[in-house]
């Protein structure tokens, strides 16, 4: 009997997982669909630097792990039983031999489209763009972007970028063509290729980038986390150093909407989270980035900003966080919602805590303490 | 041979000599031993093995050993030591004579 369409999904999810990806290894968070009790499991590889782990919402059995060591070269784990048992793959991103580059870790993994139930995109540091057709077995350069001409005068050199090192980051994949790409690079900008990576151009007009001689340059820019808006491909949304933006295609020029953010928090952040069912709603989560940008919840006060409007307007969300001393810091990974009504949103920060709210912001709540600096949180259903 | 040293496989009909390994505990989930013993073709009789032979044959017995200690232009990563003998070296070009052992030591700093 020929099977159905609906007969190829997988079934409905039974229950919540979370992937804690963290500087020590990699932790889970689960529960059921109600997401009342979060039971705690892992770690899997303990002592390894976990940047990014993500599941493949193709299928309920994939599973990536990025990872390094301290004093060893970075490489790829996959799972093909969601998370029982772990390959290494058999030849990790890395780039070309006499281009004189060295991966120094695999910072963001994506799945790829639906079309491709087995392509996957790694993001390296320093920036780097990678391929893997076999689930993370083995993975090959995307030379249109590695090998382009202008890679460098985009990215600068391997040594400049962000403190923790420059990063390929936000890899979005058109859900309606797979050869349509956009990725984020700090410093470098945004950059979107429509034929499969094999040419890309700077995508970064209206975008603030006042830390350069030119303000408005047309690359150099340094996107923090970049999303496509829930169920609207043609809309992104950016948290960026300077600033949140909004970009809606086919237009090419990004619009500010961090400006009526008040004034005492700001518009500086690093993740940025969306609604699945929602393409006009969005949350921030404010990091100080006065003076010598210390990077952690302004004042000492923790608090999510959310957006119903795509950006028009901003409500602040912070029941049940610290009131004061609180002094956070949220990578651009560790920020995500999951795709329940109402939507749950979740995030971990780098002193190791874990907070979720299962109404949208309106309330949060402590679902695990004590754990490493968190570097990334993903949902995973089961 | 002394517990807790692995071999290597090695086809019956190519010359091979044995070089023995000491592993640091970071890659010991690929040998499962503190040393293995890892043969290496033997190119001519008047060539000792180098460390890049050793490390290219220790890949084909543990896959993905070397990419975590050797980075992709061919270079010894920042916090890898290799000591033939009690020389600290970073040449891959390096012979280790006849009964030397390698050693490698993965140098942690920081938390």
């Amino acid at each position: 009997m020929a099977r159905s369409p609906a007969a190829a999904r997988p079934a409905p999810a039974r229950s919540m997982r979370l992937l804690l990806a963290t500087r020590k290894g990699l932790w889970t968070l689960t529960s059921d669909l109600a997401r009342n009790g979060w039971r705690l499991a892992g770690p899997q590889f303990l002592g390894h630097i976990v940047h990014h782990a993500v599941a493949d919402p193709r299928n309920r059995r994939t599973l990536l792990a990025a990872a390094r060591t301290g004093h060893l070269g970075p490489t790829v784990f996959r799972s093909r039983d969601n998370g029982r048992t772990w390959k290494e793959a058999v030849r990790p991103p890395a780039f070309a031999q006499g281009s004189g580059r060295i991966v120094d870790h695999t910072f963001w993994l994506a799945a790829g489209h639906a079309d491709e139930p087995d392509v996957f995109y790694a993001g390296t540091s320093p920036q780097g763009l990678f391929r893997s057709g076999d689930a993370g077995a083995t993975w090959e350069g995307v030379e249109g972007f590695n090998a382009h001409p202008q890679r460098k005068a985009w990215c600068g050199g391997d040594q400049d970028g962000t403190p923790d090192g420059a990063k390929l980051h936000s890899i979005l994949i058109d859900p309606r063509d797979p050869r349509h790409l956009y990725i984020g690079m700090s410093g470098g900008g945004v950059f979107e290729s429509v034929d499969g990576g094999g040419d890309w151009r700077p995508l970064n007009r209206g975008v603030r980038a006042d830390f350069l001689p030119d303000p408005a340059p047309e690359y150099g820019h340094d996107p923090h986390c970049v999303r496509f808006a829930g169920g609207n491909p043609d809309r992104l949304y950016q948290q960026n150093h300077c600033g949140i933006y909004r970009l809606d295609r086919p237009g090419d020029t990004w619009q500010e909407i961090g400006a009526t953010m008040p004034k005492s928090v700001g518009s500086v952040g690093f993740p940025l989270a969306v609604d699945p069912r929602d393409p006009e709603s969005l949350w921030v989560l404010p990091m100080d980035g006065t003076s010598v940008w210390p990077r952690t919840s302004p004042g000492g006060r923790p608090a999510v900003y959310r957006s119903r409007d795509g950006g028009k307007s901003w409500k602040r969300q912070d029941q049940g966080l610290p009131r004061s001393q609180g002094w956070w810091t949220v990578k651009r990974q560790a920020m995500t919602t999951d795709g329940r009504d109402p939507t749950g949103i979740y995030f971990g920060t780098t002193s190791g805590e874990v907070w979720g709210s299962r109404d949208e912001g309106r309330s949060f709540r402590c679902l695990a303490r004590h754990l490493p600096h968190i570097y990334a949180v993903e949902v995973a259903a089961e | 041979m002394p517990r807790g040293i692995a071999m290597t496989a090695r086809s019956s009909h190519e010359a091979a000599t044995v070089v023995r390994v000491r592993v640091p505990s970071p890659l010991r989930s690929y040998t499962g031993a503190a040393e293995v013993g890892i043969a290496v073709p033997v190119l001519a009789p008047e060539l000792p093995p180098t460390v890049g032979g050793v490390l290219a044959s220790i890949d084909g017995a543990y896959p993905g050993l070397r990419f975590r200690i050797v980075d992709e232009q061919g270079d010894v990563r920042r916090h890898i030591k290799l000591f033939v003998g009690n020389a600290l070296t970073r040449d891959l070009a390096t012979p280790i004579p006849a009964g030397e052992v390698l050693m490698i030591v993965a140098a942690l700093s920081g938390g």
